[in-house]
């Protein structure tokens, strides 16, 4: 590490301390401002009129006589100026549907009525006719392509990852482990559902305020659905009450909605869901199916890994492909290997897109080879722990892309931590003696893994993101960043990461509104990104600020406050707005072939052991998590508040993905589309979680920031899985694990046993 | 249910007021859209999440089920009626000290939760806590903030509900 380096993420004032949440106090008091809170002018609801069949051709859409029709504003594909399309990575989903559908609720007709309740018995009233066609609703049907739903072939995007040779190492295998492992439809049950205010004017054009996560997503597609110039959109964050990727691509959808219904009716118009709305029409995780096929020599060396990743993408390919990479480049785990093979496919199906969720492919693919980790050690009769230190990355390691681990891989080190604080060796002991006088089976399970920090490959340089500064008559500097807050800290670790790197106190920074019309696009709120690429973005416009203060306004080596800001003024004299931009610049000797899918998948890597303590009651069937331990290296932490609370929040979700949260599906319509039915865990379900961080600052970070959002998601399911296997000895390959899928093969056993000792 | 608007009567945050709505109308619109009180939030609108729990007459109550017809002569407790004079209350001041908000979506309806299991029971244990506050979903913390949060409020609260009380009247 550089002199510079160390000097950057050495002592430091701010970054690292436990400041206080920057909205905090509005939000504690009640009185910040998420969309449904506000007001505009005359307003009207609007509302959407969906499908009630998987796929098919719209014959007719009829309007009830009963209903008076012209007290509403009806829209219809016919009324988009521009494209119909939601503008992501394809063209393929339209913004209402037109002609056809391919899936349960897509969106057809729109209406806006001054009375929310008039409102809602029109919605009942307009009667769409269709002629149904086949549809298929899973992997499996999918890819027999005897139904074509999408494309051709029903292949949303398809990878090969090949390192080394795969076929000719079988035949010197000690071992050969095959394994498949399933993941289930997850929602994020973000309690603020998605909504969205807009207004139109003839002359300024498009105004929307929204709960989301990347308002220039959402501009990037108002522009093509309204075919106006950049100018003319305009799009404004509101407070967002949880996102957790559910809010990265719906609201551009949401948004073109409310916005049409703007545009034809003259009036603002709100369109807030309601929490049965939100589950049946938006997105959630990708299910997946992923097969491995392992050699191993006699001491557990991995030979050859062969994976296939599929994933469910639903009816649009909508961020798929990006999901299907990530969970490609997560599924050989932590783990060195010269030989190794990944083909991966995502394919469509008649049901609601599926879309970005913390971890973004990751927990799936993180999964599978986890759960498979166990499973090989059972084949071979070695300890997991065991397993997975004979095949740690370390540091001059490659991965299966062929990426050198340059900065230093502490795996070891946190598998260690991880072990004497859960006493890990100790509880399985006692456990191994206590489970067979007990209906309760303990068990212990750990998983080791890494999560990517930041876009993939060569994501950020396509991004290109610009990020910086500004200073407020007022006194203030403001951070001009367009990644927005949502629960996980945006706004307090930027406002961190400025007074850091000017020499100001928290208090003398704050943030910018996230508005298109002010601040720039410092790309998207995902990835695990913010705190790693776009806070570097904004340290070094902080130094950069300083050196144009020394060099321009005569502010001196050190400075108070109230000198910085005097310094400002002489600045804002002289040569008018104080600003400092600084644009992405990607760390050196990066190198990645999207061809080949070889080379620096990822700027940094996030490193993480978690262990799970479970009990299985084999009177119930119910798994209960009663303890859970998760050790990681993030680089540098940030704000240990938000940090833990990060981790915290990501296991509580990885619990609910492993044991409680099943999205039931009847003909490709959620059948369980409310909080009473979806179940997520409550204040009596989560365990105690104790989380340790160890902390290597990365160099080309924010401080030595990496990303952190996601990776707590990734490991739980699979380190539950496996104490209820350590509990039961019983390997459980799917999730959600729920209370009747453990009696399935618990009680068949028992069966089994009993019949055998007759 | 009957369109026809009523005069209801009750106390909310100590201040006496009068809505004309139609009796079925739900507590929750009725605080957010007629009086304005945008704190209390909607998460499920069927008494799951808790986002929009107030508290009525000492009880914890989801106003998205409370036709407001039952509150006539009630007294009500919205997040707003918690600070005084500005200053944050013992329970908001932990929510912020220990990282009990993120979202903050499900945060009004947490404090209220937790200002009624401190009402009853000013020094809970674990357990008390968990069940206490079980009404309530919060998918960002994985609620261990929020339990930090209850226990360190649970030492001052009691002292700062007593001046509350006396400041209502």
């Amino acid at each position: 590490m550089s002199t510079s380096a160390k000097n950057r993420i050495g002592q430091t004032r701010i970054v690292g301390a436990p400041v206080l949440r920057k909205e905090g106090v509005d939000k504690l008091l009640g009185r910040a401002r998420y969309v449904d809170d506000i007001q505009r002018e005359g307003m009207w609801p609007g509302a959407t009129v969906r499908s009630t069949i998987p796929r098919g051709f719209i014959k007719s859409i009829g309007f009830d006589r009963r209903i008076n029709w012209t007290e509403f504003t009806v829209v219809t594909a016919a009324d988009i100026p521009g494209k119909n399309h939601v503008q992501l990575i394809h063209a393929d989903q339209p913004c209402l549907a037109d002609g056809m559908v391919n899936h349960c609720d897509e969106a057809i007709v729109l209406l806006a009525h001054p009375d929310k309740h008039k409102l809602r018995d029109a919605v009942a009233a307009v009667h769409i006719e269709y002629e149904p066609l086949p549809a298929v609703f899973t992997i499996e049907e999918s890819e027999r392509q005897e139904t074509i739903v999408w494309g051709s072939d029903n292949l949303l995007k398809s990878f090969l990852l090949e390192k080394g040779d795969v076929d000719s190492t079988w035949a010197h295998a000690a071992r050969i482990v095959e394994g498949e492992y399933r993941t289930g439809a997850q929602e994020h049950l973000y309690i603020e559902n998605n909504g969205m205010i807009a207004e139109w004017n003839d002359e300024s054009g498009v105004t929307v305020w929204g709960s989301l996560q990347c308002p220039y997503y959402v501009h990037k597609s108002l522009l093509a659905v309204f075919d106006l110039p950049e100018d003319k959109v305009r799009v404004i964050q509101t407070e967002t009450g949880g996102a957790f990727g559910g809010k990265e691509d719906y609201p551009s959808t949401l948004a073109a909605h409310a916005a049409l219904l703007a545009m034809k009716s003259g009036h603002a118009i709100k369109m807030v869901y309601d929490r049965m709305e939100d589950l049946a029409a938006t997105t959630k995780r990708h299910p997946s199916r992923v097969r491995h096929r392992t050699a191993v020599d006699q001491e557990g060396k991995l030979l050859a890994m062969d994976i296939e990743v599929d994933t469910d993408g639903g009816a649009y390919s909508t961020l798929s492909s990006t999901v299907l990479s990530r969970a490609t480049l997560h599924s050989p785990g932590p783990y060195v290997c010269p030989n190794v093979r990944v083909r991966s496919h995502a394919w469509a199906t008649n049901t609601v897109p599926y879309g970005a969720f913390r971890g973004f492919g990751a927990p799936q693919a993180i999964f599978a080879i986890e759960r498979h980790m166990d499973e090989i050690a059972a084949a071979i009769g070695l300890n997991p722990i065991e397993l997975r230190r004979r095949n740690f990355l370390h540091d001059g390691d490659t991965t299966a892309t062929e990426q050198v681990m340059r900065d230093p891989v502490i795996l070891d080190k946190l598998l260690d931590r991880a072990l004497s604080e859960s006493d890990y060796y100790a509880k399985r002991a006692l456990f191994a003696r206590e489970n067979p006088h007990s209906a309760v089976k303990r068990g212990m399970g750990v998983a080791a893994f890494f999560h990517g920090s930041g876009f993939t490959g060569s994501g950020e340089r396509y991004l290109n993101s610009l990020a910086g500064l500004d200073v407020t008559p007022a006194g203030k500097v403001r951070v001009l960043a367009a990644n927005t807050e949502f629960g996980q800290g945006t706004n307090t670790i930027l406002a961190q990461v400025a007074a850091e790197a000017i020499g100001l106190d928290y208090d003398d920074v704050v943030m910018a509104p996230a508005d298109t019309n002010i601040v720039p696009n410092s790309g998207p709120t995902v990835a695990s990104r913010t705190s790693m690429v776009v806070g570097r973005l904004i340290e070094r416009a902080g130094r950069q600020l300083v050196a144009m203060l020394r060099e321009h306004a005569e502010l001196d080596e050190h400075f108070t406050s109230g000198e910085f800001f005097a310094a400002c003024e002489r600045y804002r004299a002289a040569q008018g707005e104080v600003v400092s931009l600084c644009r992405y610049e990607a760390p050196p000797n990066i190198f990645w072939d999207d061809q080949k899918y070889r080379g620096e998948a990822y700027p940094a890597f996030a490193w993480s052991v978690q262990v799970a303590q479970v009990a299985v009651d084999t009177v119930t069937y119910s798994a209960e998590v009663e303890d859970f331990w998760s050790v990681q290296e993030v680089g540098r932490v940030l704000n240990p508040i938000l940090a833990g609370g990060q981790i915290e929040g990501g296991i509580a979700q990885g619990i609910g993905y492993a044991l409680y949260e099943k999205v039931v599906w009847q003909n490709g319509h959620m059948a369980n589309n409310q909080m009473t039915n979806y179940i997520m865990p409550t204040a009596e379900d989560v365990p105690p979680i104790h989380v340790f961080f160890e902390e290597i600052p990365f160099q080309h970070g924010a401080f030595g920031a990496k990303g952190i959002g996601e990776l707590p998601h990734d490991g739980p399911a699979p380190a539950i899985l496996n104490a209820i296997r350590d509990a039961t000895g019983v390997g459980f390959h799917a999730i959600p694990l729920l209370p009747e899928d453990l009696f399935v093969q618990l009680a068949a056993r028992e069966i089994v046993a009993e019949a055998a000792a007759l | 249910m009957s369109d026809r608007h009523g005069t209801i009567r009750f106390c909310v945050n100590g201040e006496n007021r009068a809505v004309q709505v139609p009796p079925m109308r739900r507590l929750l619109d009725v605080l957010r859209e007629d009086l304005h009180l945008t704190g209390t939030k909607e998460g499920c609108g069927e008494g799951e999440c808790g986002s929009c729990s107030v508290r009525m007459n000492g009880e914890l109550v989801n106003s998205c089920l409370v036709p407001v017809l039952q509150t006539e002569g009630a007294d009500i407790q919205t997040v707003e009626g918690l600070a005084i004079s500005g200053a944050l209350h013992p329970l908001q001041h932990a929510f912020l000290d220990c990282g009990g908000a993120q979202c903050g979506i499900c945060t009004p309806g947490m404090l209220m939760a937790a200002t009624q299991l401190l009402s009853i029971n000013p020094r809970p244990n674990m357990a008390e806590i968990r069940e206490g506050l079980a009404g309530n979903l919060c998918r960002c913390t994985g609620f261990k903030r929020i339990f930090d949060s209850v226990i360190a409020a649970a030492a001052v609260s009691q002292d700062h509900s007593t001046e509350q009380a006396a400041h209502a009247r």
